[in-house]
């Protein structure tokens, strides 16, 4: 017979041998877990002894009675699959089955069969999809040798391949491909032209007459020179209208939605991506930055196969429990803290924080001057000796790289004041390091590195932040920025496996995922400003590119809506008035309270089941114990089982028996003599 | 039924594909790394026992921590002496793999993790196992006071009627919540 923990009693030992638990609903509930449904339909249960499945016979099928058999023959069936048992067990459901379906109408028949069928074609398709996805074999390989924690950082990369390459497409095909076709289509295209301005000439840094061969490479990478006249960048696409046969295509119209489009999708796709990380951020407990449970219990990854990273992998585990346990010690300690303590390390922080604020905004201020001095310099056209001249040029850059040295260094020393528990630190020092990206760490150059996860992010999160901003001056930057990523990926697969040795610091697949996809939706939100600044407010170029005949690169819009119908006019002006918006927030916000007091509500529920449930085991245990008590009680009574021992259960003793008049038997026939605690 | 010589035949490969979560790659690939493990002779032979510490040689299990829990969970010989068919390999590697459910995944988690096989998680398995994770050596473990303190910090999140043990619902619940499990929980070959 089995034990069935629910019903292990510290004090009076195992409970052995006891059929009422096989029979208790939760228990049965428990093995095969499935949902009952009434499907309605009268199945044969065949009672079949089925022979132990395995040697640890707790877990076989083995005792199962007839009376859950019945219950089961009543339930939806789940794919057999499903089942926790072996191959040789499934197959023996699977006759089954096939018996019992036998006796269905054929209808019934029809439909398990073409269920069956769909799953196996879906089955298929995913392994299809599957083996397409870009990178497998490669990711494979480095979370066999690393693990889950930089494998997120991999799959960060991929994600950044797809979205480049999705917004390319759409920039390719609303923005070049009309400009591509329309000589083959017959369109007849209208181009730019602002007259009377004395900008509306540009002729460009294209190098006339001879070239020398290595002015075209310098031209190739840094993107002047020829390339400036081609479809890398706005200015090519001097075009007002493509006359079509059957429409018109209004491409500056065209250029600036598909710029705010490419915006919006990448924060949708980034929102959906991140939904699941965020939901389980949420429900996770806020105090904890990692559960014991889920360090201990999901703590090893399977899939690692290199010898090393085993060691690692232990070190780095029991250096995070012991930092872990240190952790709650700490706060502990915390939550004894006097309040005199308090208000010191509060004031500090402050002061700290202050500081820190400072050191940013100065750095900033710094840049600023520098950029704003060295283009003055320029243009006053002083020729100072050679040095002085390069320090001016590249006076920015300096300070730039300067500020990216020192702002780490500082910030480190600074946290060790502020007394923040360790994992806050980290985060805390990440977010400081986003306004401040750097590549700092100089002492690592020599021997082995360790894959330093936030500085590669910060780089391909400051890239691709770039890439966002600069997609609108330069359509095909993302198709660049894909190829960039690809060779990327490449280059830090074989620097990692060949230089690097796995992180003695852990980081966690789950949360990094969803704090790589925060690091990226703050790059988009800082990408949004200049491009919406440089669309609304900067004077479009009265020489080249889609927006010569507008002011402004905005006021393609408002000119290609007076030229709608009338209706459909009213209906977008009072879509974007004041008091739609007003109205739209309000009713968001109506929304947004909504939902957190939900949340709030179900949390509150979720605490009262889990006290429920605690006390429920409680009384099945006591229950229990009271039933076998009642059970010995009466079979040392009965004459026949005078071999039963006596067994003393010194907890459950006398002073609840007396409320205990009958005894409650679920499957044995009453005894012979009444009962009498 | 069982494998025979060094081919699978297509109605047992569609029967596998429909039994476990392994497309008809994996299963062959599996079946290939099995027949690699055979001896000349054994190759002949329907339904070979391959003993534990031929499986062990496996490169995807030679350096787990748990090989030996794995191998005597997945094992249904009555010695219980850790020795795999090759239907308890393809067990196994569905429960490994990428497209298993959770409920199965936590169930043989579970079953792997209770080391004196009494179904549930009591104290002594819950301090081999951290001890399975952190080394075996003596600078690896951590010490007395240390463990006490995690095992009641781990009792205080999963033990939910205070019993003083983590039974299988209480186990599932806990991986339910814990968003590593199901990308650690995997061996692909």
């Amino acid at each position: 017979m089995e034990v069935d923990s629910v019903f292990y009693t510290d004090h009076s030992g195992r409970v052995h041998n006891n059929p009422l638990l096989d029979q208790l609903p939760s228990y049965q509930s428990l093995l095969y877990r499935r949902k009952s449904s009434n499907s309605g339909t009268k199945r044969r249960s065949s009672s079949r002894g089925r022979s132990g499945s395995s040697g640890s016979g707790k877990w076989g099928v083995s005792t199962v009675s007839r009376r859950e058999e019945k219950q089961k023959s009543q339930t939806v069936q789940r794919p057999i699959r499903e089942l926790p048992t072996t191959v040789a067990e499934k197959r023996r459901h699977v006759t089954q089955r096939l018996e019992e379906a036998r006796e269905l109408s054929s209808l019934r028949q029809l439909r398990q069969s073409t269920r069956r069928h769909l799953r196996r074609l879906r089955d298929d398709a995913q392994a299809w999809l599957s083996w397409l996805k870009l990178w497998r074999g490669d990711i494979r390989l480095i979370e066999g040798m690393f693990g889950t924690g930089i494998l997120s950082y991999f799959s960060f990369l991929r994600f950044l391949v797809m979205l480049n390459l999705i917004i390319f497409v759409l920039m390719f095909s609303f923005v070049m491909l009309p400009l591509i076709i329309a000589p083959h289509v017959s369109g007849n295209i209208t181009y730019t032209q602002k007259v009377g301005s004395v900008c509306s000439e540009y002729s460009g840094t294209a190098r006339r007459g001879l070239v020398n061969f290595h002015e075209h490479i310098t031209d190739l990478l840094s993107g002047g020179g020829f390339l400036e006249r081609t479809y890398l960048f706005y200015g090519y696409y001097k075009v007002d209208k493509i006359h079509f046969p059957k429409a018109t295509y209004n491409l500056p119209l065209a250029y600036l939605l598909v710029t705010i489009a490419y915006l919006f999708l990448s924060l949708i796709w980034i929102v959906k991506r991140s939904a699941t990380g965020f939901k389980r951020n949420l429900i996770q407990d806020e105090d904890r930055f990692q559960s014991f449970c889920n360090k201990i219990f999901a703590g090893w990854d399977f899939c690692i196969t290199n010898e090393n990273a085993v060691r690692l992998k232990r070190s780095s585990l029991l250096y995070e429990l012991r930092t872990d346990l240190e952790e709650e010690r700490i706060k502990q300690k915390i939550a004894d803290r006097t309040r005199k303590e308090r208000c010191r390390i509060y004031l500090i922080r402050l002061i700290l924080n202050l500081f820190v604020i400072g050191v940013l905004a100065a750095c900033f201020y710094s840049i600023y001057s520098a950029t704003i001095f060295s283009q003055k310099v320029q243009m006053d056209n002083i020729k100072e000796n050679f040095i002085v001249d390069l320090i001016y040029e590249y006076l920015p850059s300096i300070v730039i790289t300067l500020a990216n040295f020192v702002t780490p260094l500082l910030f480190s020393v600074i946290i060790n004041y502020e007394d923040y528990s360790p994992a806050f630190e980290i985060r805390f020092t990440l977010m400081r390091l986003i306004v401040n990206y750097c590549d700092c760490g100089l002492a690592k150059w020599w021997g082995q590195q360790e894959f330093a996860i936030p500085q590669n992010v910060l780089e391909i999160v400051y890239g691709q932040t770039i890439c966002w901003i600069g997609t609108f001056y330069s359509p095909m930057l993302p198709a660049i920025c894909t190829m960039k990523y690809f060779f990327i990926f490449y280059i830090k697969k074989v620097s990692l496996i060949n230089n690097c040795r796995p992180a003695t610091r852990p980081f966690r697949a789950s949360s990094s995922n969803f704090f790589f996809l925060a690091v990226l939706l703050i790059g988009l939100a800082l990408a949004c400003v200049p491009v919406t600044f440089s669309m609304a407010q900067i004077n479009s170029s009265h020489a080249c590119g889609p927006f010569v005949n507008y002011n402004t690169s905005w006021e393609v819009l408002p000119t290609a809506v007076s030229e709608l119908p009338d209706r459909i006019q009213k209906l977008l002006l009072a879509l974007s008035s004041e008091a739609f918006a007003v109205s739209f927030f309000v009713v968001t916000c109506l929304a947004m309270f909504y939902v957190i007091a939900l949340a709030g509500a179900h949390k509150r529920v979720i605490n009262q089941l889990r006290e429920q449930l605690a006390m429920e085991g409680r009384d099945k245990r006591f229950l229990i114990q009271k039933l076998c008590q009642a059970q010995r009680l009466s079979a040392i009574k009965s004459p026949v089982s005078k071999s039963q021992p006596r067994r003393s259960s010194p907890s459950y003793h006398t002073s609840f028996s007396n409320n205990f008049n009958e005894a409650v038997f679920l499957a044995h026939s009453p005894p012979a003599s009444s009962t009498h605690v | 039924m069982g494998t025979t010589a060094s081919q699978l035949g297509k109605d047992l490969l569609s029967e596998y594909q429909e039994l476990t979560f392994l497309t008809k790659q994996e299963i062959l690939l599996a079946h290939k790394r099995f027949t690699e493990l055979l001896t000349k002779d054994e190759k002949d032979l329907p339904n070979t026992r391959v003993p534990a510490e031929r499986i062990l040689t496996l490169p995807e299990l030679k350096s787990n921590p748990f090989r030996k829990r794995i191998c005597h969970v997945f094992s249904t010989s009555e010695q219980k002496d850790g020795s795999l068919t090759f239907e308890d390999f393809l067990d196994l590697l569905s429960a490994f793999s990428d497209s298993a459910t959770l409920e199965i995944k936590s169930h043989y988690a579970f079953r792997i993790f209770d080391f004196d096989d009494d179904g549930t998680l009591d104290c002594g398995d819950l301090e081999k196992l951290v001890n399975c994770l952190t080394g075996e050596t003596d600078e690896t473990r951590l010490t007395t006071e240390e463990m006490r303190q995690l095992i009641n910090n781990i009792l205080e999140e999963s033990d939910i009627d205070k019993d003083g043990t983590v039974n299988l619902s209480e186990f599932q619940h806990v991986i339910s919540r814990s968003p590593d499990f199901v990308s650690s929980f995997k061996i692909v070959l």
